[in-house]
């Protein structure tokens, strides 16, 4: 799963420069998702976490993960 | 809209700090929901919670409401401010208290009260007489 996840946020966001996902219970289904991206920069937190949101709306829909920490940065 | 969509818009829309959370202020059932909790609580935050576990469609109502997917999702002044990792971040980098300051004024500590809201009646018991 946690592939799949990564190779998601890789295809939403090709120009990242860091993607890394975390099975924080080895389950399965609790993750923790870093992003790090120039796409982020100048946006709210709202508006950086829906862009996660986007990329993961299949398995946040259909409730493959059941519980997401999201770490969101742009360009430092 | 449906009659708990109306409901969930109102209480966002009254409440100064509402928390959508899985439990109760005093009984949290999810870790995520704790964090924002404590967020809020770290900065003296009043805020009433709404449990989503009696009923799913609270969830899912709120979530097509919020365009927002997972819980808790935290509202100030009618706004989502975010979920757990949000108001968290917000809350380590001092910028919890300048949003709500500008949402809500000076009001929003209040001595830090703190509730727990039912959206749902609880089941009437003819109905469930076949």
């Amino acid at each position: 799963m946690s592939e799949r996840l990564q190779t998601l946020l890789e295809e939403a966001f090709p120009d990242a420069q860091g993607v890394e996902v975390v099975d924080r219970t080895g389950g399965g289904d609790h993750f923790h998702v870093t992003v790090v991206s120039p796409r982020f920069t100048g946006l709210t937190l709202l508006d950086q976490h829906r862009l996660v949101h986007d990329a993961l709306a299949e398995p946040l829909g259909d409730g493959t993960i059941h519980e997401l920490r999201i770490t969101t940065r742009g360009d430092s | 809209m449906s009659e708990l969509s109306d409901r969930i818009q109102q209480t966002i829309d009254a409440e100064p700090v509402v928390a959508f959370i899985k439990g109760t202020h005093e009984q949290c059932m999810c870790g995520n929901s704790e964090r924002a909790l404590h967020a809020l609580r770290s900065v003296g935050a009043s805020f009433t919670a709404v449990d989503v576990l009696p009923d799913p469609a609270i969830r899912q109502e709120l979530s097509a409401l919020s365009s927002w997917p997972t819980i808790p999702q935290v509202f100030a002044g009618g706004e989502l401010i975010g979920g757990a990792d949000i108001v968290q971040e917000l809350a380590a980098s001092g910028d919890l208290e300048a949003k709500l300051d500008e949402k809500l004024g000076d009001s929003w500590r209040n001595g830090g009260e703190e509730r727990t809201v039912e959206l749902t009646e609880r089941q009437n018991p003819l109905r469930l007489v076949p």
